[in-house]
């Protein structure tokens, strides 16, 4: 499934081999294979109980593998105890000690490193620096606000400069402004102390602006691994393509292929339709056509050519978001497609160009829409 | 009966009949009752019976009954006090009584938290079936009275008990080991006795720990005994405090196992408030006795909960 997407050429650093975790009967991590580059900043991202955090927990030692091993920096970590790996973790929860100051928290895993006091005093404070918090360094956890606790997380898991961090939905307790603001911090962090990140998050859009890399898993499985642009460009199943933002799907069957290009009948579509595809398909496939909203165009005018990929519906309601609107268009065949549309221009209610009711055009470029195989069960 | 007819139950009588007492129970008087009745429990069990003893503490013996006058001026009160408290000072049975009675609870106290904590952290740490039962065989020996339990000892101890008979039996000595009528026994008592009342609390803060912050303090490095020092031990002192406390306090004051497994020549400070109260029938140095015993016991936990409310106000 990866086979598409590892082409990053950075040295494998962690390497996770066909790890199978079993909690009694239930499988919670199935058959992973994964490897993630040095310096890489890889995003964990699937729905509430696919295995994220099972994962994670793998690498930091707290749970051994059922079957399947890892690998960090060629070194085989099976039977390895978490207070001996070159990994720190940030929990979901902080973990913070209730009963040490910021300071002691942020310099806990310095006491067992060979260094002076002095040093230490120092790491702490530059650590401390770092994520803004030099005049909260006398308090306890429990007077901090969530967005300090969380960046006190985040110190503390950095004290030791590991090799590897491992993040567990770090913003998860934040707001959409501090959470945006927090993601940037991070991945300025990253850049700079070159640590490999593995987050997790259940956030696509996090996952999108973090990440070099994501993982997108369910129910154990890693369904689909690439850059955030092939994951949202090129999904490799129904599956991540509808996970990662919205999408039209048309279901149909193969009737040609030429030159990269497949001609699909789909009967709900009402129109014939083509798109790139680059999956080995043949005539006579069961296939779903997949068209991202913002790549539909609408109008009301008919488009220059309706040959393919065009085609009559109703705009049944519509959505407007300031800088973008959302129509959603009933075709004849009853199937409903999402549209949306850049707000480019200052228009007011009175002289939009698309309203209510009205019988509109839909027609995209054959690039921009992808075949997708027939899920497998 | 749902939590929803309750509410409307204590809503009927405002809606019925004008009471003026309905009407109040249904602005807060519940909730004054409610926080009130310990406050009542205290009044009546524990403050009512003190001023009494502190009365009869500053009264003089007499023969008579009950065997006390009453101070009937200021002059007689200070009096009394100075003969019934000068006697605890005087007479070396007393402080020695209270000395010994503190060596002995402080000893105990260590002794069950040296043997309750890892019992605790054990059942805390097991899961869900076995950790019931533990708790069962925990709170079981409560299902049978405390006074036969020590009567029981005393079977176990004796010279001619089942320990020392299964020891001479077994060849391992040849003479009974005397250890009725000892400190030894005394200790035994204690500890047997106490130890649940340890391990209860202990049981219930390290039940609730979070363990997360044991992976987070591995993860940071620290191997499993010293991530114990740093992190569950601290967490678990108020445990820690309120076992030692609700074993150190009876401990102190403890008069029946002392009298049925100890020695009669070095008594603890019960054994000697008994003596006083029902041999020598001297209620006021008895309650003298009391008084001081009381003293002890509380004025130490006030300056702990007040130096203890200081430091968490302070954080
Ligand atoms: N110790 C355990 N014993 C039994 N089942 C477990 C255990 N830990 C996790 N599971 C199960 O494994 C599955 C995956 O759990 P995990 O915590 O990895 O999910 P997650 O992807 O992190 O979810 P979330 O986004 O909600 O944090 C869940 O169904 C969970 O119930
Ligand atoms: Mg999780």
């Amino acid at each position: 499934m990866a086979e598409n997407s590892d082409t990053k050429t950075d040295p494998v650093f962690i390497r996770i081999e066909n790890v199978t975790k079993k909690f009694g009967s239930f499988t919670a991590v199935d058959n992973v294979s994964l490897d993630i580059g040095r310096g890489e900043l890889f995003a964990l991202l699937g729905g509430s109980g696919c295995g994220k955090t099972t994962l994670l927990r793998m690498l930091a030692g707290f749970e051994a593998p059922t079957s399947g091993r890892i690998m960090i920096d060629g070194q085989d970590m099976t039977g390895v105890a978490p207070f001996d790996r070159p990994v720190n973790m940030m929990f979901q929860s902080y973990a913070l000690f209730p009963h040490m100051s910021v300071e002691k928290n942020v310099g806990y895993g310095l006491k067992h490193e060979n260094m002076t006091d002095a040093q230490r005093k120092d790491r702490v404070r530059e650590l401390l620096d770092m994520v803004q918090l030099t005049q909260f360094a006398a308090r306890k956890p429990h007077q901090l606000s969530g967005g300090q606790r969380q960046r006190v997380a985040l110190a503390r898991a950095l004290a030791k400069s590991p090799k590897v961090l491992l993040l567990d939905e770090p913003l998860g307790a934040l707001d959409k402004k501090l959470r945006e603001q927090t993601q940037f911090e991070l991945m300025n962090i990253q850049d700079r102390l070159g640590i490999t990140f593995i987050v997790v998050t259940h956030d696509q859009e996090e996952a999108m602006t973090l990440a070099d890399r994501i993982a997108i898993m369910d129910r154990g499985v890693i369904r689909q691994v690439g850059t955030p642009t092939d994951i949202y460009e090129f999904p490799n199943s129904r599956f991540t393509a509808d996970f990662i933002g919205s999408i039209n799907l048309f279901d149909g069957t193969v009737a040609a292929i030429k030159a990269g290009k497949a001609r699909i009948t789909a009967p709900a579509a009402g129109c014939a339709l083509e798109a790139d595809t680059r999956y080995g398909l043949s005539t006579g496939d069961k296939v779903s056509v997949a068209v991202r909203p913002e790549k539909i165009t609408i109008s009301r005018g008919k488009p220059r050519s309706t040959a393919v990929n065009a085609v009559q519906g109703e705009v049944l309601d519509l959505g407007y978001f300031g800088k973008d609107s959302l129509y959603r268009v009933k075709l004849a065949s009853g199937a409903l497609v999402r549209v949306s549309k850049v707000n480019d221009q200052r228009l007011s209610e009175a002289d939009r160009q698309v309203d209510w009711e009205d019988k509109v055009w839909l027609s995209w470029d054959a690039r921009s829409a992808i075949v997708l195989p027939e899920e497998r069960p | 009966m749902s939590a929803q007819d309750l509410a409307a139950d204590n809503k009927a009588p405002a809606a019925t009949g004008p009471g003026k007492f309905a009407r109040w129970l249904n602005k807060d008087g519940w909730k004054r009752l409610v926080t009130g009745a310990p406050y009542l429990w205290l009044l009546v069990f524990f403050l009512a019976p003190f001023f009494i003893v502190a009365v009869i503490s500053v009264s003089a013996a007499a023969y008579s009954i009950p065997p006390f006058t009453m101070p009937a001026s200021w002059a007689a009160l200070t009096e009394n006090v100075a003969t019934n408290f000068g006697y605890l000072i005087d007479d070396a049975l007393y402080y020695t009584g209270y000395l010994n009675s503190l060596k002995i609870a402080a000893n105990s106290t260590v002794l069950c938290l040296l043997i309750g904590y890892p019992m605790a952290y054990g059942i805390a740490r097991s899961s869900g079936a076995t950790r019931n039962i533990l708790l069962l065989l925990i709170i079981l020996p409560f299902w049978t009275s405390f006074l036969l339990r020590i009567y029981a000892w005393m079977g176990l101890l004796g010279n001619n008990g089942t320990i020392n008979n299964v020891l001479v039996w077994l060849g391992i000595i040849n003479e009974p080991i005397p250890m009725m009528n000892t400190e030894f026994a005394v200790y035994v008592g204690i500890v047997y006795s106490y130890l649940p009342f340890m391990i209860l609390p202990l049981y219930a803060n390290l039940e609730r720990l979070d363990t997360t912050l044991n992976e987070a303090a591995m993860d940071l490095g620290s191997r499993p005994f010293r991530t114990f020092v740093d992190i569950t031990l601290p967490l678990s002192l108020p445990g820690i405090i309120a076992g030692s406390m609700l074993v150190f306090i009876p401990a102190t004051g403890e008069y029946v196992i002392p009298a049925l497994l100890g020695r009669a020549d070095s008594p603890m400070i019960g054994r000697v408030l008994f003596d006083e109260f029902f041999l020598n029938r001297d209620w006021p140095v008895a309650s003298a006795v009391a008084v001081v015993l009381l003293f002890l016991l509380v004025v130490p936990i006030m300056i702990f909960n007040h130096y203890n409310a200081k430091a968490e106000g302070v954080e």
